[in-house]
């Protein structure tokens, strides 16, 4: 699966940037999201992927049974998805807050505060 | 004991604005015995120290850098001490009777016993980096000194000036301690260090060493061209000019070339750049002093003129001429403080400094005029006087110089003629003749105004009728530290009629006519320090300078944080690309690619084209609705995927955080406008290129990236130690043991984003005022 | 939003989710499960009840402010740290004393500063996650 998934990843990134560079805000927003889903995955795929087992010991054993899959890049995604979305809505209600302040939500236009 | 020393004074810094909210300007009184008992302190181990028994102590700081709080006190240290204390103490006597009513005295005092702990620490301290963090506190301590005057623009201009010239000398200080800290094995023990001259002159990094170290001397001392930054100073109060402009900040670059003359002088380099610059100096400091009109100013560049000289003496770096340098250097302190403080005096009960206006005050101000005149015979060296005694050794000096004793004598003579006419301005011109209008009707001062000054001017007649009190025990100790031999020094009043003696006649009377000439001299003189020298040269290249660098700050600002987000993006996605790109390609080549396609499963493949097909749908779309569900099918794929191979936890996390966020936009979307398309075809299309290169190269790096197998050491490691930390999901126990300062991290990170969000909805500035109008 | 299909569902679901996040929280030293995911199990629920009844409600069965519970939860986690400091071990070293043999569902629970830590991880999560809701549910 790595490679078809490569392919995924790359037009997540793609998208996603692609939606950044827009000017609407909403679709700036939708942008960060994808973004998040493409990094995680990133980092999840950058390795050989096989069908591993979760890293969790059984009760009559020391080590998980072989193969299993390597838990610290879990450990990093794990809290990067719950960063992510404190950055998300972070930014969420940034953008809110400025289209509620400078009454557009264009990102190019000059600046009006109301 | 120095260390508790130097505590006391930092309680008494810090208590001072206390003190003065408690009992007002007699604070001064209280604190200046703080100096004053440390004074006498020190007085009597004086015999000890000139025994060559030095009071030394340590403390560890640092130890694994070897940065100690290790002081030392032998006699270069105690002469500088017993300066800094005594003066000190009159200075604060003086500060409470000059700033009297002034709203922030208290703060004045403790200003000035910061700076008292940074020089004191500096000129005790045994450690190369101590050294440099005192001598860096004094530069702190002098811009606020400085700048007391704050809400005076042009006092808080030269305060920056003073500052950044002194720390632009400092940071090349700190690379040349550094540096010779690596030449002597890596101690940064100044005696140490001082005990290896044979290896550090030997050394090939000794020109850098002794440049860089010189560099910090010159710029503090401020030699020619970066004297100006003194007169500027002279925006301070009277109390700072006398203690810092006169006594010690300036003379900390002499002391740092007396402390590093063990293992730094002694060569050609060394003689070279010093008595160039001091010969600079000198010369332009007296041309410079001589036409001013303010008495500040001719204090401030006769000043300038004094430090060249001790620099030059250094330089010649003879045993004469280090004697020469150390009683110059206590003769100087107490004529120029004195004169200082009194100039202050007149100023503070006339209102003017002008020497043009001032005239005939020896009535009205008695025991001013006798300050200033005792102090002002001392500058001009004349008889009784320890300035007398100063100018012989200076003359003998420089007369037996190798080679260019000739010429440097006669470069000494023209300052000291000059010298001696500046001194006749400053001490006869306002206290003699008929009185004049002022400002303020002249009156003498209150005693703490007074006294200070005449007792530094009569120390001079005291030193000059028995100067036994000061050469065996005071300056014979500072020159063995100097030239790290015992050395003996006797001084006399009468040396007998001598070639030096003649000099001396020669430069009095000549001094006295230029004195007389003033008037008709004046304009030449000013064309001559306009022109020669260029006493705005370095001060304009200065500013200059600054200008430059803050239009280079705002041209940069302007052009990186231009504020467009698509900028941003754009620069930061095609550097990305760039970098990137460029690195797979030097890697490139077409095994380094395997395209494998074998082990996907049927669903797997529908799941991925889902998730594809979502995103695409979700950059196309202009419905909100069906952005936020196409994303959704994003999201729940990548739960998915994390969930086939071996991750539930994240699987888990995937799906309860996909479920929130969607929540959250729905939530807010539905308030922000239906999405429009702005962006031109040709814009869309340039940003479609831009972003499917970005895509290409992820999906490259990460087929490269799936075929590299490191060795998983850290997997290994933490699968093997989790039962130990009793946990049986690996991921769990990373998370909340092995690596739990992350975690708390990120949980920070996660309130403060939380508190952001709370900040920006719930807290906003009220739009109306219930008065009316907009805000 | 006011439906009594979801009324009726959420007065069911919102006690179990709550329970299952504890029980998420318990297990997660062993099982799938954690802090983290604790933690965004119980915001859920908080917000199914907000959404089906009205987010006021939803406050007050917090009874806690968010911004409190966001304080509580790094507190927790940080003082979970210093207990390894208090024994002359480097801050966060994980300390063990005793356990719970018998849990409903759960089983042994090992007491120790770790778990304390997941907590704080878990007060966190339900902190950040309802104030940033509210916070925008109540924006406008």
């Amino acid at each position: 699966m790595g490679s078809a998934l490569a392919i995924t990843i790359g037009v997540l990134f793609a998208v996603s940037i692609y939606l950044l560079l827009r000017r609407s805000l909403a679709k700036v927003i939708f942008g960060l999201m994808l973004f998040g889903q493409g990094v995680n995955l990133l980092i999840f795929s950058a390795g050989k992927m096989v069908r591993y087992r979760a890293p969790i010991i059984p009760p009559d054993a020391t080590t998980p049974p072989a193969p299993y899959a390597d838990p610290l890049p879990q450990a990093l995604i794990l809290t990067a998805i719950v960063i992510g979305f404190g950055i998300l809505s972070f930014s969420v209600a940034l953008i809110y807050r400025a289209y509620r302040s400078r009454g557009t939500d264009d990102l190019e236009t000059e600046e009006e505060t109301r | 004991m120095i260390l508790s020393a130097l505590l006391v004074l930092v309680a008494g810094a810090a208590a001072a604005p206390l003190l003065y909210r408690w009992m007002g300007a007699r604070a001064g009184w209280v604190l200046a015995l703080l100096p004053l008992v440390l004074f006498l302190a020190l007085a009597a181990r004086l015999p000890d120290i000139a025994d060559g028994r030095p009071i030394a102590e340590r403390t560890p700081w640092i130890p694994s850098l070897g940065i100690d709080l290790a002081f030392r006190i032998d006699g270069l240290a105690l002469l500088f001490l017993l300066v800094i204390l005594g003066i000190g103490a009159l200075i604060l006597l003086y500060g409470s009777g000059y700033l009297k009513g002034h709203p922030l005295q208290g703060r004045f005092f403790g200003y000035l016993l910061l700076f008292m702990i940074a020089m004191c620490g500096m000129v005790s301290a045994d450690n190369t980096i101590l050294l440099f963090v005192f001598w860096e506190l004094t530069g702190i301590a002098s811009y606020l000194l400085i700048g007391f005057y704050h809400e005076d623009a042009k006092a808080r201009s030269s305060a920056l000036q003073a500052l950044l010239v002194t720390f632009l000398g400092g940071q090349a200080l700190l690379a040349g301690l550094v540096l010779l800290s690596i030449a002597t094995g890596g101690s940064f023990s100044l005696s140490e260090t001082l005990e290896q001259r044979e290896q550090v002159t030997a050394h090939p990094w000794y020109p850098a060493i002794l440049l860089l170290i010189l560099f910090g001397a010159f710029t503090k001392s401020a030699q020619f061209p970066f004297h100006f930054w003194l007169p500027g100073a002279m925006s301070a109060p009277a109390p700072v000019s006398a203690y810092l402009h006169s006594a010690t900040m300036v003379n900390a670059g002499i002391f740092l070339m007396a402390r590093m003359a063990p293992a730094l002088a002694g060569t050609e380099l060394w003689r070279g750049l010093a008595t160039t610059a001091g010969v600079a100096t000198m010369l332009a400091g007296a041309l410079l002093a001589y036409p001013q009109a303010d008495l500040k100013k001719l204090l401030a560049y006769s000043t300038v003129s004094a430090l060249g000289t001790m620099i030059l003496l250094l330089g010649l770096d003879t045993v004469l001429a280090v004697k020469a340098a150390m009683l110059f250097f206590l003769v100087h302190a107490l004529y120029k403080g004195a004169l200082f403080m009194a100039a202050g005096t007149v100023d503070h009960e006339t209102g003017t400094r002008d020497v043009r206006v001032l005239s005939g005050l020896a009535k009205a101000m008695p025991l001013t005029t006798a300050a200033a005149v005792g102090a002002g015979l001392s500058m001009c060296g004349l008889p009784p006087l320890v300035g007398f005694i100063s100018k012989e050794l200076l003359y003998e000096a420089k007369l037996a110089a190798p080679y260019i004793g000739p010429a440097v004598t006669a470069a000494g003579v023209a300052a000291n003629v000059l010298m001696v006419a500046v001194g006749l301005i400053v001490a006869f011109r306002p206290f003699h003749g008929t009185l004049n209008h002022t400002p303020k009707p002249p009156h003498e001062g209150k005693w703490t105004l007074w006294l200070p000054p005449l007792t530094l001017a009569l120390l001079g007649i005291l030193f000059g009728l028995a100067p036994g009190l000061i050469d065996r025990g005071l300056i014979a100790p500072a020159v063995s530290a100097v030239r790290a031999q015992e050395t003996e020094v006797t001084l006399k009043l009468w040396h007998g009629i001598n070639s030096v003696l003649m000099l001396s006649i020669a430069t009095v009377a000549t001094g006295f006519v230029v004195f007389r000439l003033r008037h008709r001299a004046r304009p030449a003189a000013e064309r001559i320090a306009q022109s020669g020298p260029g006493s705005l040269g370095p001060a304009r290249l200065y500013e200059w300078l600054l200008e430059g660098m803050v239009q280079c700050a705002k041209f940069l600002t302007h052009t990186l944080q231009h504020g467009s987000l698509r900028g941003y993006v754009g620069v930061a996605v095609s550097v990305m690309v760039a970098v990137t790109g460029a690195a797979l390609l030097r890697v490139w080549s077409p095994a380094a690619l395997v395209w494998d396609f074998s082990d996907l499963r049927p669903y797997e493949g529908v799941l991925l084209i889902a998730m594809i097909a979502g995103a695409v749908f979700a950059a196309l779309s202009n419905s909100r609705l069906a952005a936020i569900a196409s994303l959704g099918i994003v999201g729940f794929g990548v739960a998915l995927v994390f969930g086939m191979y071996g991750a539930p936890d994240l699987a888990l996390t995937q799906l309860l955080v996909e479920t929130l966020t969607l929540v959250i936009l729905v939530l807010v979307i539905y308030r922000l406008p239906r999405i429009a398309s702005r962006s031109t075809p040709r814009q869309q299309i340039a940003d479609a290129i831009l972003a499917l290169s970005a895509g290409a190269v992820i999906t490259v790096l990460l087929l490269i990236a799936q075929n590299l197998h490191p060795e998983p050491v850290l997997r290994d490691y933490f699968v093997q130690n989790s039962l130990e930390a009793k946990g049986r999901n690996v991921v769990n126990v990373i998370l909340v043991d092995f690596r739990a300062l992350d975690t708390l991290g990120e949980i920070t990170v996660l309130a403060a984003a939380a508190l952001g969000v709370g900040g920006l909805i719930w807290l906003r500035p009220r739009r109306k005022q219930p008065e009316g109008g907009e805000s | 939003m006011e439906s009594l299909f979801l009324r009726t569902a959420a007065t069911l679901i919102v006690p179990l989710q709550i329970g299952l996040s504890v029980f998420l929280l318990l297990r997660g030293h062993n099982e799938p499960g954690g802090g983290f995911i604790g933690g965004l199990v119980c915001a859920a629920a908080i917000l199914l009840w907000g959404i089906s009844r009205d987010f006021p409600t939803a406050r007050r069965l917090m009874r806690l402010h968010p911004t409190t519970l966001i304080g509580l939860g790094v507190l927790t986690a940080v003082g979970s740290g210093l207990a390894g400091s208090l024994l002359g071990l480097s801050f966060l070293t994980g300390v063990w004393a005793g356990s719970i043999p018998w849990l409903p569902f759960v089983g042994e629970v090992k007491l120790g500063t770790p778990l304390y830590f997941d907590i704080g991880v878990y007060l966190t999560v339900i902190g950040v996650i309802t104030q940033i809701a509210f916070a925008l549910e109540e924006a406008d």
